[in-house]
């Protein structure tokens, strides 16, 4: 009896699969037709901006934001923004020969040269290291290309803080850089600035009335809802900020707020004030292009563009806090430092 | 004609349930109901949802207890549940039980829970924090509140994990109305609640999800581990949809919380 009702469920269920096939021309003829891969020539005209289920435009995927572009503009260059083609090209062979000028930022590639598989990251590998594919000579645009000059509050505010760290640099965790302490590192940091060559990886997933932001580092993950709502209550804080998004036109717009003082983005304060917007420009392409205000800080507002280009997972877990061996050994190291040093003077 | 096929489309889903309830009758399971579905016809499961049991103290049954730390009286003792194992009495081979009684004995110095470790499944699942999904057509994301905890759902072809994680390599597909999850590839250094209960690095993870009206879900795990169980077993348990109106996953970061244990003995000593 059992038998007979799994086996009359399955044929149901497979003329259900067939009812849903047929139905879902109709169901999609209100929204735009769907992906198709674009054409690997320059044809870009002919190309759809995919959508999905519910109608927005589609911006999953898994995206590499690597490059090698600095973020301020190079001395000399003035209020040069793009370089010609010929520049471009001339430029990518060189740093691919491993000839590192002022145009070109290594970044996290310099320094973190250990990761189970870096072939999926290529990135220690000069010979693929990239330059933007906008051709910007600095992410910052704009003719000045670098971040407006600090205030004198801002460069006081810093200034202490490092004052106070000074010479307790190994006392406790406290003193540890955030990223050491696995509760905020560069790459999961926003906005989001890329390194040159690891950790560089999000992934995009959109369900009904949000968009997930998945940086591979650290799992760090922002569910964005993008129905309209308020930001939280701004006695709320936290590390990332309060994420609220909508759509304007084809463009994801994500604007961040009530972030704590202690993340500071490149020395600012909690009136941080981040506007962030996703464009997806081609099938395996998405512009990214952030704007950063926080009158605590700096004269003006600041606007930086990233192309994100499609890559191919999968996304590691990223478990830094787990592994954490780095502050114990720190911190025991410094207490057999003191200890042999007491030692020797008493002796 | 659209008319005809919906219509059969409607006959054949109340068939459907008539069946799912003759096929799997089971006192324990709500009454069928049809979730909402999305545009290609899948059961919505999307919202942020959290289990209201005490399964993360114990996930058997268990009488209220004295916590940990005594300044902290009655704010942190041990609430009393009835437990979400079938059967109420998970199978430990007969070595492995005396490791548990060890774990729970040590609990505060050994759950990775006190240290922020991420959770693994199915313990995310009902850890005290709300979690959301969010259903895409390709995966299924889960971000949950506590440690910033996340995986996605693979719903295309079953892909291979690339490597051991805390939270394991999830493969999911529908059964009808349920959300059938396969997980494979855990650390074995999560526990399952805070009473010591464990599994070794052979843990295999089904889980299932199927609504049972608008605003519950029933959520299950089978689990199998050779190493560690004479059988499978499993968990059932409900879990509620956050229905406030501005509910929203907030920060979590506990590292940071957890620092001083951790590291506090490190620290240097004033006299120094």
């Amino acid at each position: 009896m059992l038998r007979r009702s799994l086996a009359s469920i399955a044929a149901l269920a497979a003329a259900m699969a067939l009812v849903m096939i047929v139905r879902s021309p109709a169901a999609g003829q209100a929204q735009p037709p769907g992906a198709k891969p674009a054409p690997a020539t320059p044809a870009a005209k002919s190309w759809t901006l995919p959508r999905t289920q519910d109608g927005k435009p589609d911006l999953q995927g898994i995206w590499n934001n690597a490059t090698v572009t600095p973020l301020q503009r190079p001395k000399g260059l003035g209020a040069k923004e793009f370089y010609s083609d010929e520049e471009f090209a001339k430029l990518s062979t060189r740093i691919r020969r491993g000839d590192v000028g002022e145009e070109a930022e290594l970044g996290a590639a310099r320094e973190n040269d250990l990761r189970y598989d870096i072939s999926l990251y290529g990135g220690f590998d000069i010979s693929k290291a990239r330059f933007a594919s906008n051709k910007r000579t600095s992410l910052i645009v704009g003719p000045e290309g670098v971040v407006p000059p600090m205030l004198p509050e801002a460069k006081q505010r810093n200034a202490e803080r490092a004052e106070k760290n000074k010479g307790h640099e190994f006392d406790s965790y406290e003193n540890r850089p955030l990223s050491e302490r696995c509760i905020l590192m560069a790459q999961e940091m926003i906005p989001m600035l890329p390194g040159a060559g690891e950790g560089n990886l999000l992934q995009i997933v959109q369900g009904p009335g949000y968009v997930v932001f998945l940086h591979e580092i650290d799992h760090s993950t922002r569910v964005i809802p993008t129905d309209g709502r308020p930001h939280i209550p701004q006695n709320i804080r936290e590390w990332q900020g309060d994420s609220v998004g909508h759509w304007e036109g084809n463009t994801l717009v994500v604007d961040t707020t009530n972030f704590t003082a202690r993340s500071a983005f490149r020395g600012s304060g909690e009136k941080l004030h981040l506007v962030e917007r996703f464009t997806r420009n081609a099938d395996d392409q998405i512009t990214y292009q952030f704007t950063v205000e926080d009158p605590t800080t700096w004269a003006k507002p600041w606007t930086a563009e990233i192309p994100m280009t499609k890559t191919e997972g999968p996304v590691y877990e990223w478990a830094c806090h787990e592994g954490n061996t780095m502050i114990s050994t720190i911190l025991h190291g410094a207490r057999v430092q003191e200890e042999e040093a007491a030692k020797k003077a008493g002796k | 004609m659209r008319n005809r096929f919906t219509a059969s489309m409607i006959a054949g889903v109340a068939v459907l349930c008539v069946l799912s309830l003759a096929a799997w009758p089971s006192p324990a399971q709500a009454p069928a109901y049809r979730a909402p579905r999305t545009a290609d016809g899948k059961p919505q499961l999307s919202g942020i949802w959290q289990a209201l049991n005490t399964a993360d103290w114990d996930l058997e049954g268990h009488a209220a207890a004295m916590g940990p730390v005594p300044s902290l009286g009655a704010v942190f003792a041990v609430p009393p549940g009835l437990g979400v194992v079938e059967g109420d009495e998970i199978p430990y081979l007969p070595a492995m039980a005396a490791k548990k009684k060890e774990n729970q004995a040590n609990w505060v110095k050994l759950d990775p829970e006190v240290k922020c470790y991420l959770p693994g499944v199915p313990r995310a699942a009902y850890l005290p924090y709300p979690f959301q999904i969010v259903q895409s057509q390709n995966n299924i994301l889960i971000s949950y509140e506590y440690a910033g905890a996340v995986r996605v759902i693979n719903m295309g072809a079953p892909s291979k994990a690339p490597a051991d994680s805390w939270m394991g390599w999830s493969n999911g597909h529908w059964e009808g109305e349920t959300l059938v999850v396969d997980v494979t590839s855990q650390m074995e250094d999560t526990w399952f609640d805070r009473s010591g209960n464990f599994h070794s690095d052979a843990l295999h993870v089904v889980e299932r999800y199927t609504p049972r009206s608008a605003d519950t879900l029933n959520y299950e795990a089978t689990i199998e581990d050779p190493k560690v169980f004479s059988r499978p077993w499993k968990i059932s348990m409900p879990l509620y949809r956050r229905v406030e109106k501005n509910a929203r996953l907030l920060e979590y970061k506990c590292p940071e919380f957890a620092e001083e244990l951790l590291y506090g003995p490190l620290r240097k000593k004033p006299s120094n």
